[in-house]
């Protein structure tokens, strides 16, 4: 009996394992193409991805260049591809990742490549102000009083509501990877936010907008967005949803 | 007074005014998609499972289906909605693999050809068909025919 407690007994020592990381870094300065380079770093399970980029630039190699700010999952600064998937470097955890092999982390496709992890963001923040993604209204609410909105009517934009402008979704999507021209799951995201708004009045200005050669109709519901997606909108789903729309011609 | 402009001005030219093919193009693979799975699955089990079954197609069979204006629209509708289907799927994977140039405009040019050439054959095959053309040589027809 004595021996089975003693067995059960969890280790409550906090371990430590080292992990290899390749990072593909580009310095425009002396590179003419990216490369491949490995880190081994300390790591707790707990940590995240961005821990230990820190801890590489920190303590191994101060030239490692990425963004971010926060560091808490709300400022979407830090999208980059992990292992093959777009993520969060700040919401990755290295328990969640397969330690055995190394973790491999670049910067996310189909923006231009400025140096190491970061990217050009412009293209992508292009398409997301061309979607209008503010609100229009032609009504002037009362004086001293706010525009109200039901619970039921704010319910159904709220999905969207939650994007960051990580940029995960949309340099996830093979659309976008080889034509640029394409809007994005991003600027069609934030589209849907305003159109379904029933306070907005330009919902037919934004449906004209994305109803072109570069709009909704590229999208081929690959659904690489939605698992890419650090704050879980449906993605697929809302691209979807303004199809409808722009099929009925009306939210 | 200063007089803030209106911050924002649309970046990309106004979508052009006409057909959008796009969007045509998206509600055609789903009508299409839902019609040919009908008449595919049609076209399956009546070849395969009605009567005789799969021992019964040869030549005779084919020529007495196409005998019969119920089949023919069938077949010409599955030969129509299917190919433009195919080779509407395959020009977006063009646009999904080339970026726009000469090399694009081969490609869509070499799919809208051979769908068209196979469009108009298998129209002209399926309308015109006669299992038994006046003058052939008796050795060249099948059985039923009466001249054999």
């Amino acid at each position: 009996m004595s021996t089975a407690i003693l067995e059960a007994q969890p280790d409550t020592a906090v371990r430590s394992f080292t992990v290899t990381f390749l990072i593909r870094r580009f310095d425009p300065d002396f590179d003419t193409e990216p490369r491949w380079q490995d880190f081994d770093v300390e790591m707790y399970p707990t940590d995240r991805v961005l821990d230990a980029l820190h801890k590489i630039k920190w303590e191994q190699d101060g030239s490692l260049t990425f963004r971010r700010s926060c560091a808490h999952g709300i400022c979407g600064s830090d999208a980059m591809r992990i292992n093959g998937r777009n993520r969060l470097a700040c919401k990755t955890l290295i328990k969640d990742l397969d330690i055995s092999k190394p973790i491999y982390v670049e910067a996310i496709k189909g923006l231009p490549l400025e140096k190491d992890l970061v990217v050009d963001m412009e293209p992508f923040f292009a398409s997301y102000r061309e979607v209008q993604p503010f609100l229009i209204a032609n009504s002037q609410p009362e004086p001293g009083k706010e525009r109200v909105q039901s619970i039921a009517k704010r319910e159904i934009f709220d999905d969207t509501t939650k994007c960051i402008l990580c940029a995960a979704c949309t340099s996830s999507c093979p659309v976008f990877w080889t034509d640029g021209q394409y809007f994005g799951p991003a600027a069609i995201v934030n589209a849907h936010r305003f159109i379904f708004d029933d306070r907005d009045d330009a919902a037919s200005v934004r449906l004209d907008i994305l109803n072109d050669k570069d709009g909704v109709w590229r999208c081929r519901t690959t659904f690489n967005c939605t698992d890419a997606c650090p704050r879980g909108i449906e993605v697929t789903k809302a691209i979807a949803e303004v199809k409808q729309a722009i099929l009925r011609g009306q939210p | 007074m200063t007089v803030i402009e209106s911050p924002r001005t649309p970046a990309r030219p106004a979508p052009k005014r006409g057909v959008n093919w796009e969007k045509w193009g998206w509600i055609y693979m789903r009508a299409s998609g839902v019609v040919l799975i009908v008449l595919i699955f049609g076209h399956l089990f009546t070849n395969l499972m009605v009567g005789e079954g799969v021992k019964a197609i040869d030549f005779g069979f084919v020529g007495g289906k196409w005998a019969d204006p119920f089949w023919q629209w069938w077949d010409v509708l599955m030969l129509w909605l299917a190919l433009i289907h195919g080779a509407n799927g395959m020009r977006t994977l063009v646009n999904d693999y080339t970026s726009p140039g000469v090399m694009q405009k081969v490609l869509k040019g070499a799919l809208f050809a051979a769908a068209a050439v196979l469009i108009v054959l298998g129209t002209l095959v399926v309308f015109t068909f006669d299992p038994c053309p006046a003058g052939s040589p008796a050795d060249l027809l099948p059985s039923f025919c009466e001249a054999a």
